[in-house]
């Protein structure tokens, strides 16, 4: 993965800040924007995947056995999973708790 | 061969454009840059340049066309006046951060209001801080050559920056003046094909113009603002190249007269000529005047100034635009600040003259420097305004 942006120095920047990479806004850290994170409780989770379906950011990843695992690099927080949970499996919660 | 002939400054720089192969014209036609854009649309028409010209609908259009075209490696070109730069300077500060080698000449002519379309440098100083290479022609001659140095400078792997040629309007765009023409093979030797070093293309694609937070635009910024510090000697190996191919050599700053000089007046553009006289004739009444030209006026040549104006005692500037409420004109904003750490610093007293087409005659300038001389220095006098 390259450098993260808050790591290149100006020397580095291509000149006219041409990005000539394809793809990398996948190192864009879109965690950083979220003041509430998503709390998973597997035990009420019915593995239905309504979340992983609605996460408009593919942060949250559907593991092999059904479950499901939040990418807090990328969730912004919106809280959209917990909103949309059947089961009430997903509770969000303020940043500094 | 080169040849001299009389022609209008204009219709000289349309040729040079000509000359210089561009690929692309995208201008709006605005008083008092017309002729230079109408030559351009005959020259396309009749077939004698192989070039796409768009008749765009604004001069914001103008520039995101040069924008464009020059982003896909076309050799790109636009030409404006005043409201004009004024409606396009939006796109003008994105073109020098995606270092596009576009070159404009700008037929300076004061901004509105009032209505006016005589000349000033108030248009161009409305964009002083956008990033482009900034010149200023004293002369038709300069305006016909800076088209050639001006890609050659923009397109130079060390530079990729858009270039800006001031040309006064209706003095410079309007007068017939004997200008020496270069011949195709001339041109050819000083200015190759541009080679660009990214382009938008199918086949290899990037992103250019890409959204910045917070973390990475001060490191943006400071990459832009030395790129345009280190443009510098690739301007002066520009000047330089074309001055052995053609004899007429260019300088950031010119100077006349200034070896001994005690007085030196300061101007930007036409108003050169016209000061000279008037240094000839303080000579010959026994003063000790001289006259510095500001040819380079982004990036500022801070260490070729301080040079020229070592020995002054007196400089006086001539600013052809208004800093409302401000220290005084651009131009004398800056030689103030060029100055200040010296250790031994002359005078600066600043006079705005000329603006809105007023014009500035030898005897003014004689007239200038009899005031400066009684003058503290402090803020700046408007010459000649009626009470």
């Amino acid at each position: 993965m390259a450098k993260q942006e808050h790591e290149i120095g100006w020397k580095e920047l291509n000149v006219g800040c041409v990005i000539d990479e394809p793809g990398n806004a996948a190192c864009y850290r879109t965690g950083d924007w979220r003041s509430q994170r998503p709390v998973y409780n597997k035990d009420r989770c019915i593995r239905c995947g309504t979340c992983y379906i609605f996460c408009p950011d593919m942060a949250i990843k559907a593991l092999e056995d059904g479950y499901i695992e939040h990418d807090l690099y990328y969730c912004k927080g919106c809280g959209i999973c917990a909103q949309e949970c059947p089961a009430d499996a997903i509770a969000m919660v303020d940043e500094e708790e | 061969m080169a040849i001299k002939v009389g022609m209008e400054v204009s219709i000289a720089a349309a040729q040079a454009v000509k000359q210089a192969n561009t690929d692309i014209i995208a201008a709006y036609p605005i008083t008092p840059q017309t002729h230079i854009v109408e030559h351009l649309a005959e020259l396309v028409n009749n077939g004698e340049l192989d070039a796409e010209f768009i008749p765009v609908e604004s001069e914001h259009s103008a520039m995101s066309v040069c924008t464009g075209s020059s982003a896909v490696g076309a050799r790109s070109f636009t030409c404006t006046s005043s409201q004009g730069l004024a409606l396009m300077s939006e796109i003008v500060y994105i073109a020098s951060f995606l270092r596009l080698p576009i070159l404009m000449l700008l037929a300076n002519r004061s901004l509105s209001g009032p209505l006016g379309i005589w000349n000033d440098h108030s248009d161009v100083m409305s964009i002083r801080d956008c990033g482009w290479i900034q010149v200023f022609a004293e002369n038709g001659q300069d305006v016909y050559d800076h088209v050639f140095i001006g890609y050659r400078v923009a397109e130079d792997r060390n530079c990729l920056l858009p270039f800006l040629v001031n040309l006064d309007g209706f003095i410079l765009t309007h007068m017939i003046e004997p200008i020496e023409m270069m011949d195709q093979d001339m041109v050819n030797r000083y200015l190759p094909p541009y080679q660009p070093l990214y382009t938008l293309h199918p086949d290899h694609p990037v992103t250019m113009g890409a959204f910045t937070g917070p973390a990475l635009y001060t490191e943006t910024k400071k990459a832009q603002d030395e790129a345009l510090k280190g443009s510098l000697p690739y301007i002066m190996k520009g000047w330089q190249e074309f001055g052995d191919l053609t004899g007429r050599y260019y300088h950031p700053i010119e100077r006349y007269k200034t070896e001994d000089a005690k007085i030196i007046l300061i101007t930007q553009g036409s108003l050169g000529g016209t000061a000279s006289i008037a240094i000839d004739s303080l000579r010959e009444k026994g003063e000790s005047a001289g006259l510095v030209k500001i040819r380079l006026w982004r990036p500022f040549p801070f260490e070729e100034f301080r040079e020229a104006v070592k020995g002054a005692e007196l400089v006086v500037v001539i600013d052809r635009a208004i800093s409302y409420g401000g220290p005084g004109g651009p131009l004398a904003g800056e030689i103030r600040s060029a100055l200040y750490a010296q250790e031994r610093r002359p005078r600066v007293v600043n006079v705005i003259a000329g603006i809105g087409g007023h014009d500035v005659a030898p005897e003014d300038f004689e007239q200038i420097i009899r005031q400066a001389r009684k003058s503290s220095g402090e803020g700046y006098e408007i010459y000649g305004v009626r009470e």
